[in-house]
Parts: C-alpha cells; structure tokens; sequence
C-alpha cells in the first residue's frame, strides 16, 4: 500500500484545514488515502462531516500535544470530478 | 439529468432554497464560498459560555441534511476587493451585500468554466424584500444582470414574484412548486423548515457575514485608520471576532481573552504577536498589535493586570514574550477601572 498523500493544514482554522484535505482531494482516485496534519480541534467535526457528505472514510485519528494527525480514505463522490 | 448549483450559506433560506428545487428531482450540489467574514459555528462557539452550542461548519451541516455535495472555496484574497471597493457601497454597517452576491455569482460561472463545476441553473436563497439594501427588487435586478447570471439564476423562494428564468422555461422545474415570499417575516421559511423537519438550522442574527454585525464594523474600520490604510490579512479578520479589543494609542491596540476559550483561541496567535500573561495571579492573555515600544509595552502590562484576578492588588506580575519568543517579567500596578477609558474599547 503506497504512504498517504500528507495535507499540511498545522496553523490553519476552521474551515481551511478542510478545504485544504477537500482541494488535494481533487483528481485523486477513490481508495487513494490523504493524511491530515492539523492543530485546530474543529477539524473533530468538519473532517468527518465532509467525508460523510462525500462518501470518504476517515480511518484514525491521534492527537499529541495539541497536533492533529487524521488519516482518510476516499471513496464516493469526489470534488471536481464532474461528468 | 438536470444540475442546478446552489449558494448554501448555512443559514435557512439557501437551505430551504436548495430543497425546492431537490424535491423537483433536480441533481443539486452545493457551494460555500469562504470569505473569511462567515458566521459559522466554530467562530460562534469559542466563547465557554457558548461551548454548549454544537460546533460545526453550518454549510456542511446543511449539506449532510439535504444530501447533497458540497463544494469549499477559499475566496477571502479575492474577496478583499469586494469588502474594500464595493461599486454598490455597504449596507447599514460594512457589509458589501450587492457587491458580494454579484462576486459570488461571477465565481460559481468562473469555476463552471474552470471545469471544476457542472451546473445548467443557479440557485440562491434571496428572498425579496428581506434584507433592506441588497433584496430590494431593483437590487435583486442589478445582481442578476451584472453578474451575468440573468436568466440562469433562480430564486425559488421567491421565483413567483419574477419572471420565469431559464428552469422554469425549460421544464426543468415547475414554477407552481415554487414560492412567491416577500419581506421580512420569516413565518413561512419557519412553517417549511418544519414541514420538511428540519431542526437546529443555524439563524445567525443580523445576517451570513460578521460585515452585518456594527462592533465588528467598527473594529474593522479602526483597524483601517490605525493602519493609515484599507487593507487587512485573513489573520487581522479572526481576530476581530474574538476578545475585548482596547485601543489606549493611535500606534498599538491589545486584544484580551474574555474567558478561557477565547484565551485558548488567542494563544493559537502567540508566536505573532507580543503578548502579555499574569504569572502571580489567574489571568487574560493580551496578544499586542502594533507597535511594541517600551511605553507602550509598560502601559498594556498595567492593562492586562487589570483583566487578571490581581486587578485590586498594588502589584502584579505579568509575563511579556516579544515576537522573537524573549520573555521578561514585569511588575505593574494594575490599571484602575476609571483609568481604562471608554473610547479604548473597540466595537462597544
Ligand atoms: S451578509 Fe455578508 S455574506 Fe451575506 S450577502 Fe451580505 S456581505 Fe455577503
């Protein structure tokens, strides 16, 4: 299994840190996987939240002094790839 | 199959609007445009006394209740010319409501052009008559025509008071099926948002922007005089919407924590602005913004020993961390409360 595509969002608030995930998402194929980078709690709930709109699986989640590691497998609909 | 793009704030209109149009057995996707400016749920709940509120991005929130696709879009660099340079001027505080709505619209056609949208018709949740600068319907009129949207765009909660746009023509949606809503009363949004069982919808007061809101428009037009210039960061824009913001001189103003998230949340911005922390007593962190002159830094120090626990005390410590992350500790007189005058206090 190749290393996840890592989306550094350290020092971004709510909602960038999603946006940033949503954009290296595009053109990416379904199962490809992306690893969030974050410090910012609210990404808990807009990650998850744009996943489930999306049909993408977040994976694991771990969080150490403060720093948010989220992994993220994608799958469904994805941005940008229209008809 | 038919796919209409709608604008979704994360408020009720956009949503209610988008669910019309859902129910015809049209393919709605949605987009949230991010000025920098939205009301969203994080911003609203870094208060403790709002921790309770659900933390969300509203947007999204409406996204997963209609089941729809929605597509973020960072605008706030390119946003700034709306919020500085609106053609149509601001609104009852700094809120460029014509200008933004315009924007907004050019933007959806600039990313169908992009290839990075695919839509046949627009969708926005304006009502007619709501808002009293931008859905006047000579206003409504000039949005739709300068942002070449025209006949593209469709506002099904008031459609009936227009003429028949494109979807409507085409087939693509039953004109009878939609509203004809107009002014201020939101009974009837109230009424379908209960009919179609939504629940806890986010109905930011005032309006989707902080630009509505008068104590951060006054904020944001101190921040222009202070700086000699209208301009701002993304980072400038977050700040005014959280703590007591105090101007004790035209060169530097402070910015305190109100309570425990607020601090949390200004503590984020520590390693860019000098900033100030009681260390004998509890206290507010005070991030400094401007100019960090030993008088000016002696006088914030007094200032945050006033917003700590020490403020009745002759003497408090406060630890004051420059830029480049060198502390020192400074010993002050607190700041009596008739010393920290009223025309400091921003946005009161
Ligand atoms: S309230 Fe703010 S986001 Fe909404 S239309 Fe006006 S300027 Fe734009």
């Amino acid at each position: 299994m190749t290393a996840p595509t890592t989306v550094d969002a350290r020092g971004l608030l709510c909602p960038m840190p999603v946006i940033r995930v949503q954009d290296k998402a595009r053109g990416l194929s379904s199962g490809s996987r992306l690893e969030l980078l974050a410090t910012d709690a609210g990404v808990h709930v807009d990650v998850p939240a744009w996943c489930r709109v999306h049909g993408h699986v977040v994976k694991a989640c771990y969080e150490q002094d403060g720093e948010i590691s989220m992994l993220i497998e994608l799958g469904g609909a994805l941005p940008g790839n229209n008809p | 199959m038919t796919t209409a793009i709608a604008l979704i704030s994360g408020g009720l209109d956009s949503m209610l609007a988008a669910k019309l149009v859902l129910d015809q057995g049209v393919d709605v996707k949605g987009v949230n445009f991010y000025t920098g400016f939205c009301v969203e749920g994080h911003t609203q709940s870094i208060r403790s006394r709002e921790a309770k509120k659900p933390k969300r991005n509203n947007a999204l929130w409406v996204a997963e209740q209609l089941g729809i696709e929605l597509e973020l879009v960072d605008v706030s660099e390119e946003y700034k010319r709306v919020v500085l340079n609106p053609k149509h001027g601001y609104g009852k505080n700094l809120n460029p409501c014509v200008d933004c709505k315009i924007f907004m619209l050019e933007k959806l056609k600039e990313l169908r052009e992009q290839g990075r949208l695919a839509f046949d018709f627009m969708l926005s949740g304006e009502v007619l008559g709501q808002r009293p600068m931008s859905q006047k319907r000579t206003r409504l009129d000039i949005i739709a025509k300068e942002s070449g949207s025209e006949d593209e765009l469709l506002r099904p909660l008031s459609a009936k008071l227009f003429p028949p746009t494109l979807a409507e023509r085409r087939g693509w949606v039953d004109r009878e099926s939609l509203l004809g809503i107009s002014g201020r009363h939101r009974g009837t949004q109230f009424r379908l948002a209960q009919e179609f069982g939504f629940e806890d919808y986010a109905q930011p007061a005032g309006g989707c922007c902080f630009l509505t809101d008068p104590s951060y428009a006054s904020k944001l037009s101190d921040l222009w005089g202070a700086r000699g210039r209208r301009t701002y960061e993304l980072e400038d824009i977050l700040l005014l919407k959280v703590g007591r913001h105090i101007r004790p001189a035209a060169d530097f103003k402070l910015i305190v924590g109100r309570d425990e998230g607020e601090n949390r949340f200004l503590e984020g911005f520590r390693r860019r602005f000098p900033h100030f922390k009681p260390v004998s007593h509890e206290g507010s962190l005070v991030l400094l913004d401007g100019a960090a002159t030993r008088p000016n830094i002696d006088l914030a120090a007094r200032i945050a020993g006033r917003y700590s626990q020490g403020k009745d005390t002759p003497e408090v410590t406060i630890s004051y961390t420059s830029c480049d992350g060198v502390s020192e500790d400074l010993c002050v007189t607190p700041m009596a409360m008739h010393e920290v005058r009223n025309d400091w206090h921003l946005g009161r």
